[in-house]
C-alpha cells in the first residue's frame, strides 16, 4: 500500500477510536473492546473501499456495510462521523435520551447506518438479501458485513453462509474478527468455534485470513476479494480485543464496560499520542 | 342454503402472487421449502427468476426479506404460520418490525385446521405474537374473495404486513365483482342489535351460518367480519358494544392475545360490555381431519349459538 494512504488511514483510525473511547466514556456503558479491534477495517472500508456519499447517505447505488456485531455501534459512529455523515461531537450523546445514537445501530434514524441491528447473528443475513437483490437487479454496488467470532456461534449465521453460497453472492464480503474473547470467556473455552476458515470454506466460501491491524495485510486481503467470483468472501481477521487502548488490549472485562474518568483520560492521552506520532 | 364454492385461502395467496407478478415487477417471493403447500410455487411458475427458495431456514428467510425491502424492492416471506411467527419472531420483531421495513409475511397453514400434522404445526399464537410487535399490520382473510384482494392491498401498503392464510378449504361466500378491501376497516354483514358476533379468518362463515340459526329463533345477532386484526377498527368495535350491549368473538386462534383480546382491549376502554370469546381455549391441538377438530374445539356455528344464547340467558 502507498505510504501516504497508509499513514492517512493510520490516523484516521486511531481518530475512530478516539471517537470510540470519547462515545462509550460519555454513555458510561457500551461496548469498547471489540469496537476498537475493528476500527482499522471499518476505517479502511469506509474510507477507501465503499462507494457512498455522506452528504445522500440512502443513494440507491451506494454500496452498504451491515454491522452484523452490532454492538460495536461505538465504531461504526465514530467511522461514520469521521466520514462525515454527521458531527463527530454527536458521539457524546451516544445510549442517551433523545440521542440518534441508539446503543446498537437503528437504520432509521441515523445517516448513513444501512440496517438495524443488535440481535446477533440478525445481520448477515439481511447482507444476503441486500447482495441478492442487488444480482436480481444488476445493480454493481458491494454488500459488507462484519461478524464476531462469538456471534458465529449462532445458528442463523450457518443458515446465512449456506444461503449465500447458494446463491452465488460474490457481491457480499464477511469479516469475521476474530479477537478470541466473548462475554464469558475465551471463545475456546465458551463455545469454540474453531476451525472458522475451515467452517467456511467447507460451507462454500472464499476464505481470506488477514492481520486487522495491517492496513498492508488488510489492503492485500480486499484485493483479493474483488476478484473473486461466483462465490461470497469471507475474511478472517485476527484482532486484538481492546486495540489501541493498553489496558483494554485481550481483556475480556473490556467487552462490556465503560472507563472511568482516570481510565478515560489514560486512553485518550495513549491515543493522542499515538496520533501525534502519526501525524508527526 | 345452497352449496358455495370452497377454497383454501392459501390457494387465494399463491394465486394473488402470480397474478400480480406482471403488475408489481420488482416483487419477490421467499419460501422455506414449502412452495407446494403454502402455494407459493404458482408464483414460483408463473415468475421463477423472482422466486427464491430459502431452504428449510426462516430465520434467516426473514433476514434476506429485511434486506431486500432495505434495497426497495416488494417482497413476500412465505412459511407456515407455526414458523414464520413462532420460530422466526425475534427476527421478525428485531430486523423487520424494529427498523419498519416493508416486508410481507405469507404465513399459511395458520390454526388447528392444519389438521393430521397434529399440534407442532397448528400455530394458534401467531396473532397473539405478531400483535405485541409495533407497527405490524395483521391481516386474516375470510374468503378467496378477501384474501386476493387482501394481497394486493398489502402489495400496495408500505410497512410490514402479516398475512394469515389457511389449509382447509372454506367457503367463498364474498361476492368477487362488487367486494371491496379497505385496509383496517370491519365489515358488517348482518345487522342486529340483539348481540354483535365479531370474526375472523374461517370463523366468519361460521357466524354468519349462527346468524341465519339465531334469527330462526327470534334473536337479530349483527355479524362483524373483522380481517384486519391490527391496527383494529375501533369505531365499529365501539358502535357494536353500544348498539347491542354483548359481544360474542370467533377466531381460529387462542382466546390468549388473538381477536377476543383485541376487541376485548377496546370495549374495556371505551365501553364496557361483556366480551365471550371463542376461540381455542388454551390447549394444544392434535391430529385429526380439519372439520371434525374445528367441532371438536368448538370453531363451529353451532358452538356460536350455543355461546349466544347463553350469554343472552336464553
Amino acid at each position: 500500500m502507498d505510504e501516504l494512504l497508509k499513514k492517512q488511514l493510520m490516523v484516521t483510525a486511531c481518530k475512530v477510536r478516539m471517537g470510540i473511547i470519547e462515545g462509550v466514556y460519555n454513555a458510561k456503558s457500551g461496548h469498547p473492546g471489540g469496537s476498537l479491534s475493528i476500527a482499522d477495517v471499518l476505517t479502511y472500508i469506509y474510507f477507501h473501499k465503499m462507494h457512498i456519499d455522506p452528504k445522500n447517505p440512502k443513494m440507491a447505488d451506494r454500496d452498504r456495510l451491515v454491522l452484523s456485531k452490532g454492538h460495536t455501534a461505538p465504531a461504526l459512529y465514530s467511522v461514520l462521523a469521521q466520514r462525515g455523515f454527521f458531527d463527530a461531537e454527536e458521539l457524546k450523546t451516544l445510549r442517551k435520551i433523545g440521542s440518534r445514537l441508539q446503543g446498537h445501530p437503528d437504520m432509521k434514524h441515523i445517516p448513513g447506518v444501512d440496517m438495524t441491528t443488535g440481535s446477533l447473528g440478525q445481520g448477515i443475513s439481511a447482507a444476503c438479501g441486500m447482495a441478492l437483490s442487488g444480482k436480481l437487479s444488476d445493480d454493481s454496488y458491494k454488500v459488507y458485513t462484519i461478524l464476531g467470532d462469538g456471534e458465529i456461534e449462532e445458528g442463523q449465521v450457518w443458515e446465512a453462509a449456506m444461503f449465500a453460497a447458494h446463491y452465488k453472492l460474490d457481491n457480499l464480503v464477511a469479516v469475521v474478527d476474530n479477537n478470541g474473547l466473548q462475554i464469558d470467556g475465551k471463545i475456546t473455552d465458551v463455545m469454540s468455534p474453531m476451525p472458522i476458515t475451515d467452517k467456511f470454506a467447507a460451507f462454500g466460501w472464499h476464505v481470506i485470513t488477514m492481520d486487522a491491524h495491517d492496513f498492508d495485510s488488510i489492503e492485500a486481503a480486499f484485493n483479493e476479494a474483488e476478484k473473486v467470483s461466483g462465490q461470497p468472501t469471507v475474511i478472517v481477521q485476527k484482532s486484538i480485543k481492546g486495540k489501541g487502548v493498553s489496558f483494554m488490549e485481550n481483556q475480556v472485562g473490556w467487552h462490556g464496560s465503560a472507563p472511568n474518568k482516570e481510565q478515560y483520560e489514560q486512553a485518550m492521552g495513549e491515543l493522542e499520542a499515538a496520533l501525534k506520532a502519526l501525524e508527526g | 342454503m345452497a352449496d358455495m364454492v370452497k377454497k383454501a385461502t392459501r390457494e387465494s395467496y399463491g394465486e394473488a402472487l402470480a397474478e400480480l407478478s406482471s403488475e408489481f415487477t420488482d416483487l419477490i417471493v421467499l419460501d422455506a421449502d414449502l412452495a407446494a403447500a403454502t402455494k407459493t410455487g404458482i408464483f414460483k411458475k408463473a415468475c421463477p427468476e423472482r422466486f427464491i427458495d430459502c431452504g428449510i431456514a426462516e430465520a434467516n428467510m426473514m433476514g434476506v426479506a429485511a434486506g431486500i425491502a432495505s434495497t426497495g424492492k416488494k417482497v413476500f416471506a412465505s412459511s407456515f404460520a407455526m414458523f414464520a411467527a413462532g420460530r422466526a419472531f425475534e427476527i421478525v420483531r428485531n430486523s423487520i418490525g424494529y427498523p419498519h421495513l416493508n416486508v410481507k409475511i405469507g404465513a399459511t397453514h395458520a390454526g388447528i385446521s392444519v389438521g393430521e400434522d397434529g399440534a407442532t404445526h397448528q400455530c394458534n399464537e401467531d396473532i397473539a405474537l405478531m400483535r405485541s410487535i409495533p407497527g405490524m399490520t395483521i391481516i386474516n382473510p375470510a374468503d378467496d374473495v378477501e384474501a386476493k384482494a387482501a394481497v394486493r392491498a398489502a402489495l400496495e401498503f408500505e410497512g410490514p404486513v402479516y398475512m394469515r392464510f389457511g389449509r382447509l378449504a372454506v367457503p367463498v361466500f364474498n361476492d368477487k365483482d362488487t367486494y371491496k378491501f379497505e385496509l383496517g376497516k370491519g365489515v358488517t354483514l348482518r345487522e342486529g342489535s340483539d348481540i354483535a358476533i365479531i370474526a375472523t379468518g374461517l370463523m366468519v362463515n361460521e357466524a354468519l351460518n349462527a346468524a341465519d340459526t339465531l334469527k330462526a329463533e327470534g334473536i337479530n345477532a349483527r355479524v362483524i367480519n373483522i380481517h384486519t386484526i391490527k391496527p383494529i377498527d375501533r369505531d365499529i368495535i365501539i358502535k357494536a358494544a353500544k348498539e347491542t350491549g354483548m359481544i360474542v368473538t370467533a377466531e381460529e386462534h387462542s382466546i390468549i392475545g388473538g381477536l377476543g383480546s383485541a376487541v376485548a382491549d377496546v370495549v374495556t376502554e371505551e365501553y364496557p360490555v361483556p366480551v365471550h370469546k371463542i376461540g381455542v381455549n388454551d390447549v394444544f391441538g392434535h391430529s385429526g381431519p380439519a372439520v371434525d377438530l374445528l367441532k371438536e374445539f368448538g370453531l363451529s356455528a353451532d358452538n356460536i349459538v350455543a355461546t349466544v344464547k347463553k350469554a343472552l340467558g336464553k
